[in-house]
């Protein structure tokens, strides 16, 4: 006789009627495969954490948004935040679909030069920009958004030693009605010292001022604080028309759109609450329109988005480790991968899936990273199916802000798999070796030799 | 491990304990082992059956029912 397929042994108290963290079981069906390739072939192929990009999911993720906005606005240009994901092979999804580069430092302005970027597409912001990244920037063309009145001024010598007018925008902070206000960045629409800018920029005559910029915040819940943003960055557009008949020729709204992730804390899932791309677009595309262009002055609308357009591209596949039981009763199941990769972790409750079929009882459970420190928690609270060691778990939404912010503690960095539009896997990144963390080290002679 | 005589435990996997009034929930296996206990059968003898009527190891059976056992004995089922 065939035996059966065995399942721990579980026994849950029932609550009925009690609040529960942990919430009912609603998201914990099994994922076995990503775009038809099985989540078991591909950990046993590329190892096991391994993070998983959809390359599907990208280019529907940005043919929709991009359809989104220019069904309602004429001019749209959509640029790639390369701080959100700047894996090569993920910019140039994006670049193909003719997205330009929106890069924050020197490090990923070269990044999009080389990926073929050219310098007058590349959105150049951030608040570090050190004069020879801005030589470079004006050499290139690139739009340079200005951060502060230093960058301003030394932008301004710059601009006077190479005989040149580079092209720039001010990045504009405001009060949106969302809290917290996002006022480090920029220039202060409320207090004047955008126009102050503004001012400075034109009565020098040594930049070509040709854009705005704002970036109104991250994971913004509240389609209508574009509306508001888009309306005070159009009051400037128009005032430096009348003031100075200057013809602003783009808006850039930033990114800040929410993937469908769930924040910590949150009592109902990201998908149930997080804004559809359409209710941006209409609130900052509505209040453009209306603003009060004339038809043959309408700036350009660019795009930044980030995070809504990769996050649910991005998959981590993991294994569990071990199950413990800790003092109060609950289940802890540790994980071979924890916030050393999954950063976003300290701010979301990430889905995660089992990647094989189990049974209909689930244990309340915690699951930790494998570093060796406390802060390690992946899910503080979440209903998981009774998992053993070896088996294999889908972490969703994993795809912004997760391998670039993945640190090297401990534990060398997983591979990178893209899996084409045919359902090939190709890997983008290569697992980290002990060589590459230790490429720039340096050992003094005197310490080379050890005797124990 | 001596299960309670007055746990009642349903075909479903319900399982109610009448001097506290406490319900729960148990998988199928979770409701083998308890009824096997019923049984007074011993530790070894549950790994016994375990493993010769699931694909599954000895040593896994083994761990797992040290934490099955623990979470009967804290939810005071055993006696």
């Amino acid at each position: 006789m065939e035996k059966k397929q065995y399942e721990r042994p579980i026994i849950k108290s029932l609550n009925a009627g009690l609040m529960n963290k942990f919430g009912t079981r609603t998201e914990y069906a099994p994922m076995t495969h990503i775009d038809n390739v099985a989540v078991k072939d591909l950990i046993r192929e590329f190892g096991s954490p391994l993070f998983v990009l959809s390359e599907r999911k990208i280019r529907d993720n940005f043919k929709t948004a991009k359809r989104i906005f220019e069904t309602r606005y004429p001019k749209v240009q959509f640029a790639w935040s390369y701080k959100t994901n700047y894996i090569n092979a993920i910019c140039n999804i994006f670049h193909q679909e003719g997205s330009w580069a929106e890069v924050v430092s020197r490090f990923e302005y070269e990044k999009a030069l080389k990926n073929g970027v050219p310098g007058k597409k590349i959105l150049f912001n951030g608040p570090d920009k050190t004069d020879d990244d801005l030589r470079t920037a004006i050499k290139n063309d690139s739009p340079i958004h200005i951060d502060h009145l230093d960058e301003l001024y030394r932008l301004i010598e710059l601009a006077t030693e190479l005989k040149t007018k580079p092209r720039v925008a001010i990045r504009v902070n405001m009060d949106t009605g969302v809290y917290p206000m996002w006022d480090r960045f920029g220039f202060n629409y409320e207090n004047g010292q955008a126009w102050d800018a503004i001012n400075k920029i034109m009565a020098t005559d040594k930049l070509n001022l040709i854009g705005l910029h704002c970036h109104i915040g991250t994971y913004m819940l509240v389609p209508s604080a574009y509306g508001v943003a888009a309306n005070k960055m159009a009051d400037l557009a128009l005032g430096v028309k009348k003031r100075y008949n200057k013809v602003i020729s783009y808006i850039d709204m930033g990114g800040g759109f929410a993937s469908k992730n769930t924040l910590k804390g949150s009592m109902q899932l990201g998908v149930d609450y997080v804004p559809e791309i359409n209710q941006y677009a209409e609130a900052i595309c509505s209040t453009l329109l209306n603003a009060g262009f004339d038809k043959d002055e309408l700036p350009y609308l660019y795009l930044e988005t980030g995070r809504a357009l990769i996050d649910d591209a991005g998959f981590l596949l993991g294994s569990v480790i071990s199950n413990k039981r800790l003092s109060d009763g609950r289940r802890a199941t540790i994980m071979d991968f924890g916030v050393n990769i999954l950063f976003t972790a300290f701010w979301y409750d990430h889905k995660v899936s089992p990647a094989q079929e189990f049974g209909m009882h689930t244990e309340d459970s915690v699951i930790y990273g494998p570093l060796c420190m406390n802060i390690d928690v992946v899910r503080e609270n979440i209903s998981l199916p009774p998992l053993k060691a070896g088996d294999q778990v889908v972490v969703h939404y994993v795809g912004a802000y997760n391998i670039t912010q993945s640190m090297q503690f401990i534990a060398l960095r997983p591979a990178v798999v893209l899996i084409d539009l045919s359902g090939k896997p190709h890997v983008i990144k290569q697992k980290e070796s002990l060589k590459d963390v230790e490429n720039n080290e340096v050992m003094p002679d005197y310490l080379k030799k050890i005797k124990l | 491990m001596k299960i309670k005589n007055n746990i009642a435990l349903s075909d479903s996997g319900f399982l109610f304990n009448p001097s506290t009034g406490d319900s729960y929930s148990v998988n199928p296996i979770g409701q083998e082992i308890i009824r096997l206990f019923q049984e007074h059968k011993t530790m070894d003898d549950v790994v016994k059956l375990i493993t010769k009527e699931y694909r599954i190891d000895k040593d896994t059976v083994e761990k797992d029912l040290y934490d099955f056992q623990n979470m009967l004995q804290s939810y005071k089922l055993s006696e």
